[in-house]
């Protein structure tokens, strides 16, 4: 009797096991099938590129006021932290290249992609998932109108094109706030904040390494909160879930790629 | 939305991306700076090159005149060979010391020319004859060290045939082993 009890418990659990390896895998396909159905009928979102102009507006332009005020406080914040750091050096005048390698480097990619899966990462997901909900993309399938080239793709190309201005808009701003910082507020010499900056970041190796950094936290970003909102279940718990998820999900993808790349950017 | 409000928008957005990459390329990076234009390379062998990297500026008076275009290794003569591109505006004599320094104490190492006095100056493909290697810290402490082993080592020391007293020699004896250095 306690033999019994004790292997339908263990088959219980192992089957549980099972059933959420097997549903996390599942879920992995069906993203990859998505992604793939999107790059394949994303002649659409080019073709008529009005669409994709429209969720450039909603997802990069709407952004802008957030990026460009966080950047600049992150900028601020740096420039404080690395003079408080480098004048126990004698070397307060490598702030510029502090600040500057900080943000093209890391923080510019890095802080963008999380604001943007916060501020249009969730609304993605809670617009296709609502969509899904009130059985607007079965509507256009009955319709004979592609859901995934007309609703899908368009705002895929949208958050891939938007993330790389965003991230150079924040690395900009946020050096102009370091500036603002150094220079006035501290003291730093004007000519040596630019001068030793430019000694010491390197096109190629900083500024496009970064940019190809945004590109791949722009596919990536969009991609979770398409799959999310796609994938929620129609109901307003699934979808308040689902739009929690993409957050969750897209912060974590984020932090993990940005250290893989630059484990290849740095290795290079 | 009207369409054309969204387009405006839309534009703003692109033109302040770009505005902000050719910002950072030319105001942040050294897309400018590290331009110099046309340029002849020469060649310099070194035993040691220390942490040289390519790239690394090439300095004369402190000026940067030129980049540290390669660096490869010569497996016949066992050497580091290295290829300045320099600045075509500058030109050097034959007889131009090539050395490698050290920009601070611990900073980032560079190519320094010192011009000779030859009338012939250095064309592209030539090779710098006159080199000195970088200064390799390790070395320098290891030799300290010994040229203080070996003054301690010429004091005369008595009774060198009892067992003993060799004993004591090698326990007080500062100048045997480095542990017991001034480090």
């Amino acid at each position: 009797m306690i033999k019994s009890s004790l292997l339908s418990s263990i088959i219980r659990t192992l089957s549980g096991i099972g059933h959420r390896v097997t549903s996390r895998i599942w879920r992995l396909g069906a993203s990859a099938r998505l992604f793939y159905l999107t790059i394949i009928y994303s002649g659409e979102s080019f073709r008529r590129f009005h669409l994709t102009l429209r969720e450039i507006y909603a997802t990069g332009v709407m952004s802008l006021l957030i990026m460009i005020v966080s950047a600049f406080f992150v900028g601020m914040v740096l420039a404080l932290q690395g003079y408080n750091i480098l004048q126990k050096y004698g070397s307060s005048d490598a702030i510029g290249v502090f600040v500057s390698l900080t943000l093209v480097r890391e923080l510019g990619p890095v802080i963008t992609a999380l604001l943007f899966a916060g501020r249009a990462g969730t609304a993605i997901t809670a617009e296709i998932g609502l969509m899904k909900t009130t059985e607007q993309l079965s509507a256009m399938e009955m319709m004979a109108v592609n859901p995934i080239a007309r609703v899908i793709a368009p705002r895929f190309w949208a958050g891939v094109i938007s993330m790389p201005i965003l991230a150079s808009l924040f690395s900009m701003v946020g050096i102009l706030g370091g500036y603002l910082v150094a220079v006035p507020l501290i003291g730093v010499d004007d000519g040596a904040f630019w001068s030793q900056m430019q000694a010491n970041v390197d096109v190629r190796l900083d500024i496009v390494n970064g940019l190809i950094k945004s590109v791949v936290f722009g596919v990536v970003c969009t991609m979770i909160a398409l799959f999310q909102g796609f994938d929620a279940p129609p109901t307003a718990e699934g979808v308040s879930r689902a739009t929690t998820r993409t957050v969750v999900i897209s912060s974590l993808a984020v932090l993990g790629i940005d250290f893989v790349l630059t484990a290849f950017m740095l290795a290079v | 939305m009207e369409r054309t409000t969204i387009d405006l928008w839309v534009g703003i957005f692109v033109a302040l991306g770009v505005a902000a990459l050719l910002g950072l390329a030319m105001k942040v990076g050294n897309l400018t700076s590290s331009k110099i234009g046309e340029t002849y390379s020469v060649i310099a062998a070194y035993e040691n090159i220390g942490s040289l990297k390519r790239h690394a500026p090439v300095k004369s008076a402190g000026v940067v005149v030129g980049r540290v275009a390669d660096i490869r290794f010569d497996s016949t003569r066992y050497e580091a060979v290295v290829m300045l591109d320099i600045d075509k505006h500058y030109s050097f004599p034959t007889d131009t010391f090539a050395n490698i320094y050290t920009s601070g104490l611990l900073g980032e190492q560079y190519v320094g020319l010192e011009a000779g006095g030859d009338e012939v100056v250095l064309k592209n493909g030539d090779k710098i004859a006159k080199t000195q290697d970088a200064v390799v810290l390790e070395k320098m402490i290891s030799q300290f060290l010994f040229s203080k082993a070996s003054e301690v080592e010429t004091k005369p020391v008595s009774a060198e045939n009892s067992s003993a007293a060799e004993a004591a020699n090698a326990t007080n004896s500062p100048s045997t082993e480095l542990g017991a250095a001034p480090f």
